[in-house]
């Protein structure tokens, strides 16, 4: 963010971003409305389930990854006072990304990757859509590379001297991302691009799904990390306090990204082709990766009521009322957190091993995954646009009050979407289809939720045009002011010492990773070239 | 030969850990929350390892291959064999096929109150399959069988959904199946062999 060349690479991460993100608001939109049935003219397999296709891509892998790319280089130059190292790499990885997205997109869009962003095999999509996917994966691996060597290049510099919070924890996310983005790579590399190009006739899909899992649960981490250093590293100093505590703030981020690895088969715990034991392992380890959150939401709140304290509230919950809800990072997070309880109880029903086979692949789980990350993860998106913004562009934000009726409007669309979506789900309404045509009584029962997600979808899209208006006018409302805010970190309520080296390194971390996810997939991916297995050829959608 | 010293190293190291740790500022509310927090996240996994292993409450995880392309010409998976069978020790074995976009067969009886075992398996793509209401719920992989043993305790008239996206029509592939008063099945399926008719 230092100057003008590192805030346009900045701020072209961050319009790739959302330029997705509308996009995918508008098929959600669609997505519901067609399934209801409401509209008969609109029902179509085809263009549903290319829609599904492109909304998941969209929002899961090109809002996230140009997000927190953008926001790691605003973090990285802004923390430690540091020119973003090897800009011309940086663009290239930005642009290849890029070429990456509209390489998967025409695919996609045309219905010929109606695959959905999970990909499924044996169910094959046009290769275009797998290379663009890998171009877009090998773009935020040379992030990673960018992340890393800023983060030794600073610490080998001032050796005497702790790495910023925000620059340890998006280190720690490239560190996770690396590792995480591995299963895919392998999947995708040696059996799908493969498989799509006819040069292999078959594959082994537990052996894909496998693969899968490994990334699969780390990767909402991926996404997650950028909300959480939001939650540490400005919101307390945008409530007017300190962050309660440093130390505990680097262990979570520790604990997240190493215990985030090597639990992926809590998506496989419906599946055929693991063993209970491992299923069950997993399942354990999915839990320990609770604490972390369980610990954030301590300090966070515990910053918020020192911000409140110091602004004049008294009694147990007098500090809520004179928090600055007028401020969109204090806001959010408050938004963010409530969604968050409810999310996370959602989750650890989902996580509960056996008891997962009453919601698993019902509606339960996009209602569960959509108020965690379209609703926790991406409210903080919109809470760090507003913030970024006016620092980017060096002039001040188009409208607050629009920002702030944005994040409540948000708020209650995704309410008003997810509580029947999980509704739907525990009346065993299945995910992904494109309408109900099932001969049942049962069905009548999901008509009134199907309708409430109709509007609460519609609520959530005026939302997402709010946001999108706001920073388009942001941007190109001349401003004749001088402009000088700068990003501004929260502070810690206690001086942090010289810390010692696994709280302020990633070396030790990395190795630990490495033996937890060579015990937790080490014989899992092996069996699979020990037993007999039979392929599977490949189907079109 | 290099056991012995690394294993001293590593000591020290993990020493070096735990005093690292001791000088770490948490504040005592925050510790109480972390002991909490812990103490929860224990109760949870507790209950779900003794119910896995002391009560047998898993989720659907035989590892067992089969060739997919093949499955009509296998024993075990022909037309005659497929819907609700009793095996020699008495136990109730269904056995279906999922291929898009059915399954095979398109409707099934079985008694409540009694444990079924199903075993899935797919001619082609991922598919999935639950029972509104029920804890019956797999996923169908090509290449292995899928196998969940339930009890029904509610008779009823239930639908079998497929619930994994195999392909465009994914929403036309469900069956049903009737749950029935474990003594009227017991009627039914004693009344028919010849053996009992007088």
């Amino acid at each position: 963010m230092n100057d003008t060349a590192e805030r346009k690479l900045i701020l072209c991460h961050l319009w790739v971003a959302f330029a997705a993100f509308i996009v995918a608001c508008f098929m959600g939109e669609y997505q519901v409305l067609e399934r209801s049935g409401l509209l008969p003219a609109l029902e179509s397999p085809t263009v549903y389930f290319a829609s599904v296709s492109t909304h998941g891509v969209l929002m899961a892998f090109v809002l996230t990854t140009f997000f927190i790319m953008g926001f790691g280089y605003a973090l990285a130059s802004s923390s430690l006072k540091q020119p973003i190292w090897n800009k011309p790499l940086a663009w290239g990885a930005f642009w290849l990304a890029l070429v990456g997205v509209v390489l998967a997109a025409v695919p996609l869009l045309l219905g010929k990757a109606s695959v959905l962003y999970t990909f499924y095999p044996p169910m094959v999509g046009h290769a275009a859509f797998y290379l663009g996917a890998t171009l877009l994966v090998i773009g935020s691996w040379i992030w990673c590379a960018i992340m890393l060597v800023m983060f030794t290049q600073w610490k080998t510099a001032n050796p005497t001297k702790n790495v910023p919070l925000a620059m340890f924890a998006t280190a720690a996310n490239a560190l996770l991302w690396l590792w995480a983005s591995a299963g895919v790579a392998l999947e995708v590399l040696f059996q799908l691009i493969p498989l799509s190009l006819g040069w292999i006739d078959t594959i082994d899909p537990g052996l894909a799904r496998t693969l899968f899992a490994w990334t699969l649960h780390p990767i909402v981490y991926f996404w997650l990390i950028p909300a959480y250093t939001a939650f540490y590293v400005f919101v307390p100093k945008q409530a007017g306090g300190f962050l309660f505590s440093d130390e505990m703030a680097r262990m979570a981020f520790i604990v997240l990204a190493v215990f985030a690895l090597p639990i992926g088969f809590h998506h496989l715990y419906m599946d055929p082709e693991q063993a209970s034991g491992w299923k069950l392992l997993h399942g354990i380890g999915t839990f320990v990766v609770a604490l972390p959150t369980l610990v954030t939401g301590f300090t966070v709140i515990a910053s918020l009521e020192i911000a409140g304290r110091l602004r004049g509230g008294k009694g147990l919950f007098g500090w809520i009322g004179t928090l600055p809800w007028g401020n969109t990072m204090v806001l959010a997070v408050i938004l963010s957190l409530l969604m968050l309880i409810f999310g996370g109880f959602g989750g650890i029903v989902n996580a509960s091993y056996a008891m997962n086979a009453m919601v698993h692949n019902t509606a339960w789980v996009p209602g569960h995954f959509h108020l965690i990350f379209a609703g926790t993860t991406v409210i903080m998106y919109f809470a760090i646009a507003y913030y970024l913004w006016p620092l980017l562009l060096r002039k001040p934000l188009f409208s607050n009050q629009l920002a702030l009726l944005q994040l409540w409007t948000w708020f209650i669309g995704m309410s008003i979407l997810t509580t029947p979506w999980h509704v739907l789900g525990l009346l065993g309404q299945p995910r992904r289809i494109s309408t109900v045509v099932y001969n049942n009584l049962l069905t009548l029962a999901w008509k009134p939720y199907e309708l409430m997600m109709i509007f609460g979808g519609l609520i959530l899209l005026g939302s997402a045009c709010l946001l999108i208006y706001n920073l388009v006018k942001t941007q190109v409302t001349p401003y004749a002011g001088q402009f000088t805010d700068e990003i501004d970190y929260a502070e810690p309520i206690h001086k942090v010492g010289v810390l010692p080296e696994y709280l302020n390194g990633l070396t030790v971390w990395n190795k630990v990773i490495a033996v937890l996810m060579a015990l937790s997939f080490g014989f899992p991916i092996l069996q699979f070239f020990f037993m007999d297995t039979f392929g599977s050829s490949a189907w079109g959608n | 030969m290099q056991t012995e010293p690394t294993q001293s190293k590593n000591i020290l190291l993990l020493r070096e850990f735990v005093s690292y740790l001791r000088t770490l500022h948490i504040d005592t509310l925050e510790q109480k929350w972390i002991a909490i927090a812990m103490m929860i996240i224990a109760f949870l996994v507790g209950i779900i390892t003794v119910d896995a292993l002391f009560h047998g409450i898993n989720p659907p995880s035989k590892v067992e291959t089969i060739d997919s392309a093949s499955v009509h010409l296998s024993k075990e998976f022909a037309e005659d064999n497929l819907g609700v069978q009793r095996d020699n020790s008495g136990k109730i074995i269904v056995r279906m096929v999922a291929l898009r976009y059915s399954f095979i067969p398109k409707h099934l009886e079985v008694p409540a109150e009694t444990p079924i075992t199903f075993r899935w398996v797919s001619t082609d793509v991922l598919h999935g399959v639950n029972i509104p209401m029920t804890n019956m719920s797999t996923m169908i992989v090509p290449g292995y069988v899928a196998e969940v043993t339930t009890t029904f305790p509610k008779p009823g008239e239930y639908p079998l959904l497929c619930n994994e996206y195999c392909g465009l029509g994914h929403n036309h592939m469900w069956s049903t199946i009737a749950v029935i008063a474990k003594e009227e099945w017991v009627a039914k399926t004693t009344a028919t062999p010849p053996a009992l008719t007088k």
